[in-house]
């Protein structure tokens, strides 16, 4: 079979792929040609990471059963079942994080495991690795690499001691430097950079797309894809929504493909809160006071009261976040992955350095000590469920009532502060009652909790977290890796606990549509900031476009 | 700033000591600087091999290989036959060397192997299997040797017929590659008597007029050892150095470029037994003695305090650290005993103490490093807080 | 139902329980008396089972395997030594304290009588907080190196055990029976506890048989001696444990060790909850000695601690324990397990094969079983 000289570089036909009868891909077809530069964009769990798994082989696709439909490189049939042949038929990868080695300088990471070598007799005798680097061919060509970004790195320089920015460029520069590499796939590359750096690198990619090499370019950043890009896919729950010349489209019909529904024609006057940076107390009562939802009553005293949080969560960088929680509201706080969402709660509840002012009910929270945050009535459930949430090697009961044993002192019997055992017929009792009413499927409450599915396992966190009755219920990510039926469970049982007990509850998810469906009001957050506070009956595409990084005054000027 | 110093004193505390004490002990113990100095190079020649085997595993980030004594093992198992088969001089040595590299090839393989399953805590493990492989060393060679193994030589075997003494001598090889060249520094008077005493000829006589004693410097082992460093410093050039000092700092970035991890880590472990393996037979040559039963484990333990004592770390060694180490530690070994003596009156507390340092500089060194790495991840987990986080 | 006793028990620990019936079984045909070997079995159990239980609580605080238990030996081998040295002192000032405070038994005769277990007593009780201080101390240092745990415990213990050898030299202890004759200072290699406490809990409530049986036309001397006391006392000890970690502050223990970011979230002190249960393990350690050393009738001081640590790991594993999972059963299914490979292959190996095999064979048992669990994947 020849290769056709007019095929696309790279060509996808009918691309779909489902992990456990679970459909995360379907009928995926688009091409790409040589020089040309593609934006892909989509929300979290869109399938973007599923696509890139399946076009370069990761082990992950195979061992779940592989895909269906066909790649085609310039027009013949291929099927990577390695990263390391997807990388030598010419496709290169920019990963979000870096992959790079600290100790290393600039030259040595760009070149790592591709060293140019001296020849030498002992290579004939054994391998390639006992020949020695020749450094000089290898700075050269390091240099070169860099140069063809156009910027202006040593190549002498450790990584460790280099700016963020740099080591992106690092990055690039090491796809750039393997010679075949034609296709180049950045994921989220700028999120990272200062906006001069991410100048200074769509500059440089646009340079490269003139020498032929074809970019796909994964963004949050719609402007920015806008400006890059010559053809733009919308991916949207596993399908191809849109691929459009990016000319035609506009970054707020963008930001409804993206987050799903078509841009309305009605112009509704868009009134959301704009956190100002200082915020005067009275004042945000007042913007409150005119936004809250009608059916809710109007209430002096906020029950959770946050000013200028800053988190240090890996990650998940909250930087400067101010906002009020009304007493009986269901709160949602969204926005997209690593901008920051998850490390609000989670520095609420202490459990990752953090500064700033939080209130509860206008009592002062200490901060960075869960036991502060527990003692005051608040529950806390994890999005880490088998990291942080969850014993796994140990039973039900232990799972749901540790935590009220240990703060609150029930299930246990004796003496306080001098002899207490544990109560094992109340824990027992406890769990049963909650297997029951949030109908968890197990033996029985001397079940590990590592041996339930994903859904019941959430049910348990949340049981954990209803055993310490709250006053304030923080969860996040309530039905991350769950399926759907336990989804809608797990959010009616949250909707049903909000209403008979009148608990508080702010729930932070990267799902909109969840959030929408169950919340009041929602929050979203972008780069550790929160962006804007919408009342959840707005349309979606409100949100989408505060999702995608276009601060609403940006918005504004679209509409009009 | 402050940091700074603290780091360079952090970084060269541990010789720093160490010079301390020597320069406390040399005075009290009353030793001759002659004395001092012959038997110094008689130990770095006899001791340095050994340490600088443990070098390229710490490049690959596996830690202190307490592994090598599977290494030494695996020289005496070939002095053992070569002492059975009586075979002396030079040949005898390159001979042990022969029959004991196979094994310890097999043995680096299958500690590479476990090593690899025991990611994260590789020096427990190593240390452990040295334990276990010691086990089947003393089964091999107490039971198996001279049972199913043919060991006839009577003056190896204990009296039951089968199994090895527990002191065996090497007379056949006896320091045979220190004198292989002889080098004697003296001053002129001493060089007479020298003359007078040993008939000319056979030996490179240096004479230093205003040298005090006489002192024979072992310059072929010299000159294997400094071939070694040779290797060390060649190989840290070559690609396969190259990869294990990428696997040794992110073996998930060095897996994700391609580099086979696994692989690389057993090549490591098992040059660093097949070195071990010869430096235990230069130590034993120089000792003329085997200790059948616990050479090995006394090889291990000491080599590396000695590699610590010299500044090296955990994650990062050098071959001064291995010189600067293999001085330190053999001073105080000389000098302790009777430093002890001459302060306390009893020359137990120095040979006591001498252990105590031993053991005791190789906690500090592995506190040191748990302490390091964990202040590093924490700092390297802020650094991902990212440009204006954390006001206020 | 074989496949699940198999997967439950592991093979490792089939394997030895095998290997031991099979010795247990061949013991007759060899000429070795099974009875007496059974008897020393269950006399070593006595022995070494407290510093056995003496891993669970850092193993369940996730603190790893105890490798620095000689720390906790030390403590015990001080308690021990100033006993004896002021065995004499610690009498006379309790009788005191009877006149005193007119206590009516605290007399000078009851104590005469009792000097024995108030010595063994007293020992554990000097013991006991030395050790929490040295726990206390070895926890702080253990909570800086998490992840190391396991390596700098074998040095901290060797280091300890080499530091105690100068202390022993050096410190003042006067008691005739303890020092070297010729010096009159620096505490002897070992010290025999005879007229101190030996067998104290050893012939409390002894059961004693002696009998002659017959098994197929041999006559076979039948002569046990169980040690009760010993055997109570480390049922109570195990008791105590097994309390310990059903109260508030074990269930928040066994948490840390399970997932210590799950205790964190729910409000526990995960560093300090480690600390107790090095200090627990110290003390439990301490005590361990103790009653090895009332049996076994010497105190060995000096290198004698050194490489007691691996024994007990081993038998915690050789249990079913895993790296970070044990419980009581595990210690005394192991302790059995291993003291009785060590009793009985000495004896079943020397009557075979003329030849004593029991110290290879000890040493790859033990030391396989912990590369087995240091290799074994862990779920993460």
């Amino acid at each position: 079979m020849s290769a056709n000289n007019n095929a696309p570089l790279l060509q996808l036909e009918h691309i779909g792929k489902e992990y456990y009868g679970n459909r995360v891909l379907s009928d995926i077809s688009f091409s790409i040609e040589a020089g040309e530069i593609l934006g892909l964009v989509g929300e979290n769990g869109a399938g973007k990471s599923t696509l890139l798994n399946i076009l370069f082989g990761m082990p992950v696709i195979a061992s779940t059963g592989g895909y269906e439909g066909n790649l085609y490189l310039d027009g013949k049939p291929v099927h990577f079942t390695s990263p390391n042949q997807a990388l030598s038929a010419g496709l290169g990868m920019v990963h979000q994080e870096f992959s790079l080695i600290p100790g290393f300088t600039a030259t040595e990471n760009i070149l790592l495991n591709r060293e140019v070598l001296n020849g030498s007799l002992m290579s004939y005798v054994f391998s390639d690795r006992v020949s020695t680097l020749d450094r000089d061919a290898m700075r050269h060509r390091a240099e070169a690499a860099i140069n063809t970004l156009g910027v202006h790195i040593s190549p002498d320089m450790t990584v460790s001691e280099m700016p963020v920015g740099y080591k992106q460029f690092i990055e690039i520069a090491r796809e750039i430097d393997r010679k075949n590499t034609r296709l180049l796939f950045l994921d989220e590359p700028t999120a990272v950079l200062t906006e001069q750096e991410a100048e200074i690198l769509l500059i440089a990619l646009k340079k490269l797309s003139k020498q032929g090499i074809a970019i796909v370019f994964i963004s949050h950043r719609l402007s920015e894809v806008k400006e890059l890009c010559s053809r733009i896919l919308v991916l949207r729950d596993g399908t191809l929504v849109t691929d459009v010349p990016a000319k035609t489209l506009t970054t707020r019909e963008m930001a409804s493909l993206v987050v799903g529904r078509e841009s309305s024609k009605k112009e509704e006057a868009v009134e959301v809160e704009i956190p100002e940076q200082p915020v005067e107390e009275e004042n945000i009562n007042e913007t409150l006071g005119t936004t809250t939802l009608s059916k809710k009553k109007k209430k002096k005293k906020p029950a959770l009261k946050v000013e200028h949080l800053w988190v240090d969560m890996p990650g998940e960088t909250v930087r400067d976040v101010s906002f009020e929680v009304q007493k009986g509201e269901i709160f949602g706080i969204g926005g997209l992955s690593g901008h920051g969402k998850l490390g609000i709660p989670n520095g609420i509840m202490g459990l990752y350095p953090a500064g700033g002012k939080v209130k509860l009910f206008g009592k002062k929270l200490t901060l960075n000590k869960p036991r502060a945050a527990l003692s005051r009535k608040m529950a806390f459930v994890s999005e880490d469920r088998r990291g942080v949430g969850l014993l796994l090697d140990e039973p039900l009961d232990w799972n749901i009532t540790f935590t009220a044993m240990q703060t609150q002192g029930r299930f246990l019997f004796g003496i306080p502060y001098i002899f207490q055992m544990r109560n094992e017929l109340a824990m027992a009792k406890e769990t049963k009652k909650f297997i029951e009413s949030l109908s968890i499927k197990c033996t029985g409450p001397s079940q590990k909790a590592g041996e339930l599915s994903g859904g019941n396992q959430q049910k348990v966190c949340l049981a954990k977290a209803f055993v310490l009755r709250p006053d304030i219920l923080l969860i996040c990510e309530p039905t991350r890796g769950i399926d759907i039926g336990a989804k809608a469970l797990v959010l009616d049982t949250l909707k049903e606990y909000n209403r008979e007990n009148g608990t508080t509850i702010i729930i932070t998810s990267s799902e909109l549509e969840e959030l929408r469906s169950v919340c009041d009001r929602v929050a979203i957050v972008d780069d550790g900031e929160i962006v804007g506070i919408l009342p959840a009956s707005r349309p979606a595409e409100e949100f989408g476009m505060l999702m995608m990084g276009e601060k609403m005054r940006v918005a504004l000027e679209y509409t009009e | 700033m402050v940091r700074k110093f603290f780091d360079i004193i952090a970084n060269n505390a541990v010789p720093a000591v160490f010079i301390l004490i020597s320069a406390f002990a040399i005075p009290l113990s009353g030793f001759s600087a002659s004395y001092l100095v012959q038997e110094l190079l008689t130990r770095i020649g006899r001791n340095s091999f050994l340490i600088l085997s443990l070098l390229i595993p710490i490049m690959a980030g596996m830690g202190l290989n307490f592994g090598m004594v599977l290494g030494a093992m695996a020289g005496q198992i070939g002095l053992l036959f070569i002492c059975d088969w009586g075979i002396v001089g030079i040949p005898g040595m390159v001979l042990a060397c022969l029959i004991g590299t196979p094994i310890a090839i097999i043995l680096g393989i299958f500690c590479g192997h476990i090593l690899n399953r025991a990611k994260g805590r590789e020096m427990v493990t190593s240390y452990i299997l040295g334990f276990f492989i010691n086990g089947v060393y003393q089964m091999t060679v107490l039971y198996l040797m001279g049972w199913i193994i043919p060991i006839t030589n009577p003056n190896l075997l204990l009296s039951r017929g089968y199994g090895v003494r527990n002191a065996v001598s090497l007379s056949g090889i006896r320091a045979v590659l220190d004198n292989l060249i002889p080098t004697v520094i003296t001053n002129p008077e001493g060089a007479k008597q020298f003359l007078n005493v040993n008939g000319a000829g056979s030996f490179f006589l240096i004479q230093l007029p205003f040298f005090d004693g006489t002192i024979r410097i072992p310059l072929a082992t010299f000159i294997i050892i400094a071939l070694f460093c040779v290797f060390i410093v060649w190989f840290r050039k070559t690609k396969l150095g190259q990869d294990m000092r990428a696997i040794g700092q992110s073996q998930s970035v060095a897996d994700s470029a391609g580099i086979p991890v696994n692989r690389t880590r057993i090549i490591a472990i098992v040059i660093s037994t097949v070195l071990a393996c010869y430096g235990q037979i230069i130590y034993l040559q120089n000792m003329g003695t085997l200790n059948t039963y616990n050479s090995h484990d006394q090889a291990g333990m000491f080599s590396i305090a000695a590699l610590l004592i010299g500044g090296a770390s955990v994650s990062k060694a050098s071959i001064t650290n291995v010189f600067v180490g293999v001085i330190l530690f053999h001073l105080m070994f000389i000098v302790a005993p009777m430093a002890g003596k001459n302060l306390i009156g009893e020359a137990q507390i120095g040979e006591y103490f001498r252990v105590f340092v031993s053991y005791g500089i190789i906690a500090i060194a592995l506190v040191l490093h748990a302490w390091k790495r964990n202040r590093e991840r924490e700092a390297a987990r802020r650094s991902l807080r990212g440009g204006n986080g954390g006001k206020a | 139902m074989i496949k699940n006793f198999i997967k439950n028990a592991g093979w490792p620990r089939i394997i030895i329980g095998l290997f031991l019936l099979a010795l247990f079984i061949t013991a007759p045909f060899v000429g070795v008396n099974v009875f007496t070997s059974f008897n020393n079995t269950i006399v070593r159990f006595g022995m070494n089972g407290v510093m056995v239980l003496a891993m669970i609580p850092m193993v369940q605080a996730g603190c790893g395997l105890n490798f620095g238990l000689p720390l906790g030996i030390i403590a015990g081998l001080l308690g021990a030594t100033l006993s004896i040295e002021l065995n004499t002192e610690i009498l006379a000032k309790l009788a005191e304290l009877g006149i005193r405070y007119k206590i009516s038994w605290l007399t000078r005769e009851f104590l005469t009588a009792y000097r024995e277990p108030a010595g063994f007593a007293s020992a554990i009780l000097i013991a006991i907080p030395i050790a929490a201080v040295l726990g206390w101390l070895y926890g702080k240092l253990l909570n800086r190196v998490k992840g190391d745990e396991m390596m700098i415990a074998t040095y901290v213990g060797f280091s300890s055990v080499s530091f105690m050898c100068i202390a022993w030299l050096l410190l003042p202890y006067k008691h005739p029976t303890m020092v070297w004759g010729y010096a009159g200072r620096g505490l002897r290699t070992t010290i025999s506890v005879e007229g101190y406490w030996l067998h104290i809990l050893n012939d409390w409530l002894s059961l004693n048989f002696q009998d002659k049986i017959e098994i197929g036309g041999k006559i076979l001397d039948v002569n046990l001696s169980i040690p009760t006391g010993m055997l109570i006392f480390f049922a109570v000890m195990a008791f105590i444990v097994w309390i310990f970690m059903r109260t508030k502050t074990g269930t928040a223990m066994t948490a840390v060790g399970s997932n210590p970011e799950f205790a964190r979230a729910s409000g526990v002190n995960v560093d300090k909850m480690r600390t107790i249960s090095v200090m627990m393990s110290t003390i439990l350690g301490a005590i361990g000695i103790i009653v090895y050393e009332q049996s076994f009738g010497f105190i060995q001081l000096y290198m004698g601690p050194f490489y007691m640590a691996l024994p007990a790991v081993a038998s915690i594993l050789l249990g079913g324990a895993s790296v970070n999972k044990a419980t009581i059963l595990n210690v005394v299914v192991g302790t059995f397990l291993f003291q009785g490979i060590l009793t009985m292959t000495p004896t079943v190996f020397n009557s075979v094969f003329q030849t004593d095999m029991s110290e290879v064979i000890r040493l790859i048992v033990s030391n396989g079983m912990i590369l087995y669990a240091l290799t074994r994947k862990v779920r993460a």
